[in-house]
């Protein structure tokens, strides 16, 4: 097959490939590539044109200089950022679980807001104070928040808690005597599948009082 | 014979400790397989078939191999093969990033002859449907049939029979982190893999075996995991290929799946359907029990479940068999089998309480012959106040109707051999404890540290535990069947204690005495007979001069005993214009033997009662019969409990003896039949079908009408 017949071949449309696929032994193309997206698109977006900038980014009270693509997201810069001096940002407490915003592992504060790390492009993270997990502590002095979730075994694999961490120290720095109710409102953007969350409510309101 | 004391002798096990890995978690300074980050790390995807059945007829890697970036690329399949499910591995891609890796699995050639597939138990077993297993007639297994006593002698005498069909659907594991694994070699000869695995020494024998490399040359590190169930025992085809990969490219390379790819590959809990008849006579026995089920486990077989389940019956026939999909295929998912045999089996039991007028809970008590659960009966109706229950369903008024059910269940957990341990005592009183387990999450470091600490006086924080690594070469189990903590929890405690006896012998003529009046105090060590000669721990491992103590331990089955009995009392509030359920309280009441730890006891019994919950109300893998996929491989469609669906929950730690049990699976069992139930108290109309979601509910009401 030549390069022109296999471009061409991927170009099948939603619709033809919907009906390749009904049962019946029906001898069909499909390119995956059609499904994760368009590969002429993915094409372009690798070539020599890519174009990167570098930005500056305020993480924990630090200042990292980093190359970035226009896709790259503030998450993929916490995690695997390597700054122009050749090291690696490495805060990996913010997780990526979901790929899509719906479970909040990778929740960190930007101007003391909870926001999806995966959600926001780094570049769109310029100019803003960014707090992950790892900047909650006060030196080695834990957060009530921190220091509760331990007290009452508010984590158990532990891969949620991060985001669970900082999304309880947005909820107390709003309200700073939520119910159980507001405290199941206030996380109700994170997920964890142990089946944490009775201890983390109690967490949230022990934290809550010590931090009257 | 060794013992783990009286109740009242233990200043540390029995109590609530918080965990040694918690201020790591609550950091984020913890590292799990995912967080690795290597000098010179290569980021790695796979390419995963889109169809559920297919032939392959070319793959053609070249564009991806020319991608600046791209440092290899590997074929997970060739021309002529077959692709039987959505998610298949066909090709792997390792790159400088994670972007550039995605960016080259879109120019990866692959053409495909698709072929007829079917994704349900129905499609599948419909006349005239595709072959989905070579080795197979036809898309059913031989069944696998058991008859006890008389059926139909059974039957004659049962004054009240019941007859119906109960179906819980696909459930899938969603562990957080998911599956996954960064490999490095050093050379050719040696390979350090980290994996999120619950069977660090599994991984290791599965990966020498693969890369013919001797055991010692594999080192396995999971210092930390993001969630197992029963998913994550073996390397599989992707820590397979992060190895390749990172043979190939001489390079540290990770390879961790993605969301889509966990639902879709990393296995899943097998569906369930069964059509059962039961019978019970005048006084509430039951004496007859027939039953034929089935269950999907895609396209491997394993799709077993438990029926009947708990209760005795005198009489019994059973059938069932599993059914090929082409689907992702089934792996071990917390207490497999048991779940849904106990949906079952507690709603058929209220179904035929129901019919004799007779009380629910009174007839699980005259059907069911264990003594613990007979106790949490009591303890449980208390506790959730079952006289509040409508003794007719479906009897409250209003739009919110309330509700109560009661469920049960029983497991295993009582461990086995195979786990070595060290325990060293060093001069300068530090103490380290060494085994080849692995923390699933359920807290064994920490357990670990107690046992130890207990023995030596000390505090948990005081105790080094090393575990989640097989370079030490102390091989333990994986953590399956609840097995971890009465596997390790035995040779820790005989460790500790051998070691402590080598201290007492090394110090006693110095302090001129015997061993046997020798004791351990709070950070001391006392002699019994003159406790004016009391010295602190640290004076006494001074007095080791230049050598460490090292101690190993046995798998004393003394200290260990399996077998334990659950029972779960929901209420519930149905919203009859919604449809929604919302569980107002769980009160589970968990036999957990000796529990070492009641605090991470207290949140094993609510992470599985929240899981049941998940599978009663909330959780199905849905498959596309038109085009064969998943329709909601994600964390947004696939639903499961967040905090609005957490009820109020008392978990009751129900202690029976002094030996140590497991107990990470069994909560996850009696939920399912106590919230039915409980449902079915509220509104009068019985769901034999999972999840209840709004729709079967306004559905069921509906009928109740009509």
């Amino acid at each position: 097959m030549s390069e022109k017949e296999k471009k061409q071949s991927t170009n099948i449309s939603r619709r033809s490939f919907l009906k390749g696929v009904g049962t019946g032994t029906v001898a069909a193309t499909v390119v995956p590539a059609i499904l994760v997206g368009d590969a002429e698109k993915a094409e372009a977006q690798t070539d020599d044109t890519i174009s990167t900038a570098q930005i500056q980014l305020a993480i924990n009270e630090q200042k990292y200089t980093i190359e970035v693509e226009a896709r790259t997201t503030l998450l993929s810069v916490l995690r695997d950022g390597i700054d122009t001096n050749g090291n690696s940002v490495d805060l990996t407490g913010a997780k990526l679980i979901c790929d899509r915003g719906e479970c909040g592992g990778c929740t960190v504060l930007v101007d003391g807001k909870p926001i999806y790390a995966c959600m926001m492009l780094a570049m769109d993270a310029q100019g803003k104070q960014i707090t992950t997990v790892e900047g909650i502590a006060d030196g080695n002095t834990l957060h009530p928040v921190q220091e509760a979730f331990i007290k009452h075994d508010a984590l158990m694999c532990g891969f949620c808690t991060p985001g669970f961490v900082v999304s309880s120290v947005a909820l107390l720095n709003e309200n700073k005597k939520p119910t159980l109710e507001e405290i199941k409102n206030g996380l109700s953007g994170n997920t964890c599948r142990c089946g944490t969350y009775p201890f983390i409510f109690d967490a949230v309101e022990t934290a809550a009082q010590k931090m009257k | 014979m060794a013992s783990w004391g009286e109740a009242s002798q233990s200043r540390l096990i029995g109590k609530r400790i918080t965990r040694l890995s918690g201020k790591d978690k609550v950091t984020g300074k913890a590292k799990y397989t995912y967080d690795i980050n290597r000098p010179g790390l290569l980021y790695a995807r796979i390419l995963r078939s889109e169809v559920a059945h297919a032939v392959v007829l070319e793959l053609d890697l070249s564009r991806a191999e020319e991608l600046p970036g791209v440092h290899a690329v590997l074929p997970l399949t060739e021309a002529g093969r077959k692709l039987r499910y959505q998610g298949q591995e066909i090709a792997a891609v390792a790159a400088e990033t994670d972007d550039i890796a995605k960016d080259a699995l879109r120019l990866i050639y692959v053409d495909l002859e698709e072929q007829p597939f079917v994704v349900t138990e129905a499609d599948a077993m419909a006349e005239g449907a595709p072959q989905i297993r070579d080795d197979w007639q036809g898309n059913r297994s031989n069944p696998g049939i058991n008859e006890q006593g008389d059926v139909d002698a059974g039957f004659s005498e049962a004054a009240v029979t019941v007859e119906a069909t109960y179906h819980t659907p696909v459930q899938t594991h969603v562990c957080l982190e998911t599956h996954g694994h960064v490999a490095e070699w050093r050379g050719e000869d040696f390979l350090t893999v980290w994996a999120s695995t619950q069977a660090v020494f599994g991984v290791r024998n599965d990966l020498s075996r693969r890369f013919e490399l001797p055991a010692n040359q594999v080192r396995v590190i999971t210092e930390h995991m993001g969630g197992g169930f029963g998913s994550k025992f073996g390397p599989g085809v992707e820590g397979h290929t992060a190895a390749q990969l990172a043979k190939i490219t001489k390079r540290p390379v990770k390879l961790m799946l993605t969301r889509k790819a966990e639902h879709l590959v990393a296995g899943n809990r097998p569906s369930m359907t069964q059509h059962v008849k039961a019978g019970a006579t005048k006084d509430g026995r039951l004496i007859a029990y027939d039953m034929k089920g089935y269950g999907t486990g895609g396209i491997s077989s394993g799709a077993g479940f438990q029926a009947p389940y708990v209760y005795h019956v005198e009489n019994q026939r059973t059938e069932r068999f599993n059914v090929a999909t082409n689907a992702g295929n089934q792996r071990a998912m917390r207490a497999p089998g048991h779940p849904q045999g106990a949906f079952a089996m507690d709603s058929l039991m209220d179904e035929l309480a129901e019919k004799l007028g007779m009380n629910p809970l009174e007839f699980r008590r005259i059907n069911d012959s264990n003594e613990v659960r007979q106790a949490q009966y009591t303890l449980g109706a208390q506790e959730i106040g079952w006289h509040r229950r409508n003794n007719v369903p479906g009897s409250g008024t209003g739009i919110k109707k309330r509700g109560m059910g009661v469920g049960s269940g029983q497991w295993g957990g009582g461990g086995g051999r195979g786990t070595q341990a060290r325990v060293t005592i060093n001069p300068d009183g530090t103490v380290e404890a060494v085994t080849g387990t692995q923390d699933i999450g359920t807290g064994i470091r920490t357990a670990i540290a107690i046992i130890v600490a207990e023995e030596f006086g000390l505090e948990p924080t005081e105790i080094a535990v090393q575990i989640g690594d097989s370079g030490p070469g102390l091989p333990s189990g994986g953590s399956g069947g609840s097995q971890t903590t009465a596997s390790v929890a035995p040779v820790i405690k005989t460790a500790a204690a051998a070691a402590k006896q080598k201290l007492f012998e090394t110090v006693a003529p110095l302090l001129q005495t015997t061993v046997d009046d020798l004791r351990i105090g709070k950070g001391t060590i006392y002699v019994a007979s003159d406790r004016t000669q009391t010295i602190t721990w640290k004076q006494t491992t001074g007095l080791l001069g230049m050598e460490s103590i090292t101690e190993s331990g046995n798998w004393d089955q003394e200290l260990r005993q399996g077998g334990v009995a659950g029972t779960q009392f929901a209420e519930v509030e149905v919203d009859t214009q919604t449809g929604h359920v919302k569980v107002l309280k769980i009160v589970a009441v968990q036999d957990c033997g000796l529990a070492i730890n009641r605090l991470t006891t207290e949140s094993q019994i609510n992470g599985g009662v929240i899981m049941g919950l998940g599978q009663t109300l909330l959780e199905e893998r849905i498959m596309d019969p038109l085009t064969g996929r998943m329709l909601n491989a994600n964390l947004e469609d696939y639903k499961v409990p967040g905090t609005y669906e957490i009820p109020e929950i008392k978990s009751i730690v129900f202690d029976t003896h002094r030996k140590v049990t497991g107990v990470g699976e069994p909560p996850c069992i009696p939920t399912l039949g106590a919230i039915a139930n409980a449902v079915y108290n509220a509104i009068g109309v019985r769901i034999r079908e999972l999840p209840i979601t709004p729709d079967k509910v306004l559905t069921a009401l509906a009928q109740k009408k009509a």
